[in-house]
C-alpha cells in the first residue's frame, strides 16, 4: 500500500503553518521599521508584505516582520523566510539576499513542485524591501 | 457509502461473480441482478429500462451525452472534416456529411459557465473542433433564466446541457421551465420552419418541417436525486447524468438516461454491453449498488430534506452573523437543502480548509491553491464575483449524519481560525 501521508505537505510546513513565528500583528507604528516590500495579488491569491529594520553600523537585520493573506504554503514560507534570517541576531542583508526559494523550501523539508513558484514569495518581498530601502539611503 | 448499499453489494463480489454475458448459472445470476437494478432505477426516474445506459461514473455519462449526440448528429467520430484551420491548428471551416443538416454550417450547443467540468471541458472541446458553443450567464444568484435559453436557440442548435443542482454552490436550476422552452421550439420547427405555401395574410399553409427532434435537452443530475425529483417525464429532460458517489453509493459508477429514439454515438468500442453504446464487462455489485443507493435516496427524499433545510439555513445564518465579512454564495434557498458556499473574505480558502482538517472538520474551497491547475472557481466568477471572493470561497456539504451538534462544534472553532488567519492577513477587501 501507498504510504500516504495524514497531512497534505511536510510536518515542518504544517508546525509553520499552525504555528507562524515572526508576523506583524495589526500596523507598524511610526519609526519601527526602514523600509518595506509587498509582492503577490488579489487575484492570484497569495499577498505577502515584509517590513525590515536594519542595524546602519553592521548592516545586519536587526527585525524582519511579515504578513501573509494565502495558502499554507505561503504562510509557512513566510514563517520559515523569517527564523532563517533572524537566526543568531540577525542575518547580513547581503548574505540574506542570497537565500533562494530552494533554501526556503528546503528549510520546509520540500513543497510540491506546483506550489514552488506561487507560494514562495517571502524572499521576493524582502527584496523589494531592500530595494527600497537602499533607494531611501 | 451507506451501510446498507454495502450490503446490497456483498453477494457480488466472491459468491456471484459470474459474467453477466455469459450463459452459465453463475452468469445469469449475475445478468439478473444487473437488469433487476436496471428496472428499479427505471421506475425511480419514471423511464423505461432499456433507456438506462451504466458507466463507470457522472463524467463518462456527461461525456457521453454530448459527444454521443454530437458525433451520432454530424456522422460520427472522425467524419467531421476540417477543411481549413488556423494557425494553432483549430478549424476555421467544417463540412458536416449528414445530409440533413447540410444546409447548417456548424452546429450549436448550449450550456451554462458554471457547469461541472465534465460539461464544460467537453464543450470547450467540441468548440475547438468547430462547433459553436453559447455558455449562458447565469447572474448573481447561480440561476440560469430559461428567458435566456429561449433566446440563444438556434435552427442549428442540436444540444442543450444544463446541470439541475450546481455542485460548488447548490443552485437549483429551472429545468422544467427550460425544458418546455425547448419542447416549444421543436414544436415550432425548431426554427427551422418552411413556408411553402401562405395564405393571402402571409401566414403558413403548409410548412416543410412540422416540428424538430432537435435540440435535445440533457441535465447533470449528480447533485439531484438526495433532495429534488428526479422523474424524468415531470423534469422534461432528454438526457440525464446520475452517479453513484453523491448518493452514498459507490464510486466509479453512473448512469446516463437517453430518451427512446436518442441516436448515441459510443465513447468505447468493443462488445455489445449496454446495447454498444458502453462496451465492457458490467461492474455489477457497483451497479447493484447504485440501485440500492438511488432506492434509498428516493425514499428518505421528502424526509431528508425537510430535516436538512432547516440546518442549512441555521448554519447559514450563524456563518454570516458570526463571522465578520462573510457573503453567501448563489440564491439563498433556490439551492440544494445540503449545500452551504460562503466567501470569507480576507482568509484564504486553502488555510481556512487545512485549519479545519485538523479540527476534524472537512470542507473544500474555491480557492486556486487546492486545484492542480492554480486556478480558482469558475463557478464563483461566474456568478460575477472577484477571484478574491474565489479564493475565499467554502463550500459544507450536510449529509445524513449531520445533525446540529455538528454545525454547532464548527461555529465553535470556525470563527477562531478565521479570526488567527486574519491576525496576520495584510489584506482588507471592502465588502
Amino acid at each position: 500500500m501507498a504510504d500516504v501521508d495524514k497531512w497534505v505537505y511536510s510536518s515542518v510546513v504544517k508546525d509553520h503553518f499552525m504555528r507562524p513565528r515572526g508576523f506583524l500583528l495589526g500596523e507598524p507604528k511610526e519609526g519601527e521599521f526602514d523600509s518595506y516590500g509587498e509582492v503577490g495579488s488579489l487575484a492570484c491569491g497569495d499577498i505577502i508584505k515584509v517590513w525590515i529594520k536594519v542595524d546602519k553600523e553592521t548592516d545586519k537585520i536587526k527585525d524582519f516582520k511579515w504578513q501573509t493573506w494565502g495558502c499554507a504554503t505561503a504562510i509557512a514560507s513566510a514563517s520559515a523566510f523569517a527564523e532563517m534570517i533572524m537566526k543568531n541576531d540577525g542575518m547580513k542583508i547581503e548574505e540574506a539576499m542570497n537565500i533562494k526559494p530552494k533554501d526556503i523550501a528546503d528549510y520546509l523539508g520540500g513543497l510540491p513542485a506546483r506550489k514552488f513558484h506561487c507560494s514562495i514569495l517571502a524572499d521576493k518581498a524582502f527584496k523589494k524591501a531592500v530595494e527600497n530601502y537602499r533607494n531611501k539611503k | 457509502m451507506d451501510k446498507r448499499v454495502k450490503k446490497a453489494m456483498e453477494p457480488y463480489w466472491t459468491e456471484n461473480f459470474g459474467n453477466p454475458n455469459a450463459i452459465y448459472k453463475e452468469g445469469l445470476i449475475a445478468r439478473n441482478a444487473v437488469e433487476t437494478a436496471r428496472e428499479d432505477i427505471a421506475k425511480i426516474l419514471g423511464a423505461r429500462a432499456k433507456e438506462i445506459i451504466f458507466t463507470n461514473g457522472g463524467t463518462e455519462s456527461d461525456n457521453l451525452a454530448i459527444f454521443g449526440v454530437v458525433h451520432a448528429v454530424t456522422g460520427g467520430i472522425g467524419k467531421l472534416t476540417s477543411l481549413r484551420t488556423d494557425e494553432e491548428g483549430n478549424p476555421t471551416e467544417a463540412e458536416f456529411p449528414n445530409p440533413s443538416l447540410s444546409s447548417v454550417s456548424r452546429s450549436h450547443i448550449i450550456t451554462t459557465k458554471f457547469e461541472h467540468h465534465a460539461v464544460l471541458n467537453s464543450c470547450k472541446r467540441l468548440g475547438k473542433e468547430g462547433f459553436e458553443v453559447t455558455y449562458l450567464d447565469v447572474g448573481k444568484e447561480g440561476v440560469v433564466k430559461p428567458e435566456d435559453v429561449k433566446r440563444a436557440l438556434r435552427p442549428e442548435t442540436i444540444l442543450v446541457s444544463i446541470m439541475y443542482a450546481n455542485n460548488e454552490i447548490g443552485t437549483v436550476q429551472p429545468i422544467r421551465e427550460i425544458a418546455k422552452i425547448i419542447r416549444t421550439f421543436k414544436k415550432n420547427g425548431g426554427g427551422k420552419l418552411l413556408s411553402l405555401r401562405t395564405d393571402e395574410e402571409g401566414n403558413p399553409t403548409e410548412s416543410k418541417f412540422s416540428s424538430s427532434v432537435f435540440p435535445y435537452f440533457h441535465t447533470d443530475a449528480c447533485q439531484a436525486p438526495g433532495y429534488l425529483d428526479i422523474n424524468v417525464e415531470r423534469l422534461g429532460v432528454d438526457l440525464m447524468t446520475i452517479n453513484g458517489s453523491k448518493i452514498y453509493g459507490p464510486k466509479g459508477i453512473g448512469l446516463l438516461y437517453a430518451k427512446n429514439g436518442i441516436k448515441l454515438e459510443p465513447l468505447l468500442y468493443g462488445g455489445e454491453q449496454e446495447r454498444k453504446l458502453r462496451p465492457g464487462t458490467e461492474n455489477v455489485p457497483a451497479i447493484v449498488g447504485l440501485a440500492e443507493a438511488l432506492k434509498i435516496a428516493d425514499q428518505d427524499r421528502e424526509k431528508e430534506s425537510t430535516r436538512i433545510v432547516k440546518l442549512r439555513n441555521y448554519f447559514i445564518s450563524r456563518l454570516l452573523g458570526e463571522i465578520p465579512k462573510t457573503v453567501l454564495n448563489g440564491h439563498p434557498t433556490q439551492r440544494l437543502p445540503n449545500n452551504i458556499n460562503v466567501s470569507i473574505l480576507d482568509a484564504e480558502g486553502e488555510s481556512i480548509v487545512l485549519y479545519l482538517d485538523e479540527a476534524g472538520i472537512a470542507c473544500s474551497t474555491g480557492s486556486a491553491c487546492t486545484s492542480e491547475s492554480l486556478e480558482p472557481s469558475h463557478v464563483i466568477l461566474a456568478i460575477g464575483k472577484s477571484r478574491a471572493y474565489a479564493h475565499g470561497a467554502m463550500r459544507f456539504s450536510l449529509g445524513r449524519s449531520t445533525t446540529k451538534k455538528d454545525i454547532d462544534y464548527v461555529m465553535k472553532v470556525l470563527p477562531d481560525i478565521i479570526k488567527k488567519l486574519r491576525m496576520f492577513s495584510p489584506v482588507n477587501i471592502k465588502i
